[in-house]
């Protein structure tokens, strides 16, 4: 009964993410929240695996950790050489 | 006793709720502090087996992660010149000086 919460209540927090996703001013926010996404994700994969009585679903959990942590670090690396490139455009 | 001992397992562990306040603050320590919570709960769930050193392996990847990631997040934002309101104010003030 109390993964059933859990999880209820992670994915309520997960739709808040996503409203802050489409929301954010800038860029970065909705950066921020992709990257809490992800580990909400992580996080709902754990206590699923528990509430279904099948914890084989951890190593899912682990795996999506790391493929979370090196598509954020992309993603930034990405928008930083945008601008970049912005930047060049506007001084030439 | 081991009914109380679940019972004590299954309140305390397992707290969710994490908190909603200022976005990259929020961000960092809802992250690193729920995932600590759920897992913390999630493993006095389970005892000491294989399956508790699985979710410690989770919970240490996720703290050294989530800090990285806002860290990361924030000094892009700083690099392409997001300023926060408190240096604003600031330069206003000193011209006024």
């Amino acid at each position: 009964m109390i993964y059933t919460v859990t999880c209820i209540a992670i994915l309520i927090v997960m739709i808040i993410i996503l409203v802050r996703a489409f929301c954010g001013p800038s860029i970065y926010d909705r950066i921020l929240a992709v990257n809490m996404f992800g580990t909400k994700t992580v996080l709902l994969i754990a206590v699923y695996g528990f509430l279904i009585d099948r914890p084989e679903f951890l190593d899912l959990a682990i795996v999506y950790t790391l493929i979370n942590f090196i598509g954020i670090v992309c993603v930034l690396n990405f928008i930083e050489r945008v601008e970049r490139m912005e930047d060049e455009e506007e001084h030439s | 006793m081991s009914g109380i001992f679940f019972a004590v397992t299954s309140a305390v562990g397992l707290f969710r709720l994490p908190d909603f306040f200022a976005r990259v603050h929020a961000a960092g320590i809802g992250d690193t502090v729920s995932a600590a919570l759920i897992i913390l709960g999630l493993m006095l769930n389970s005892g000491f087996t294989l399956i508790s050193i699985k979710l410690f392996y989770i919970l240490f990847l996720l703290w050294f992660t989530s800090p990285i990631s806002s860290h990361s997040v924030v000094k892009a934002a700083r690099h392409s010149g997001l300023e926060p309101f408190l240096v604003e104010k600031e330069k206003t003030n000193r011209k006024t000086d």
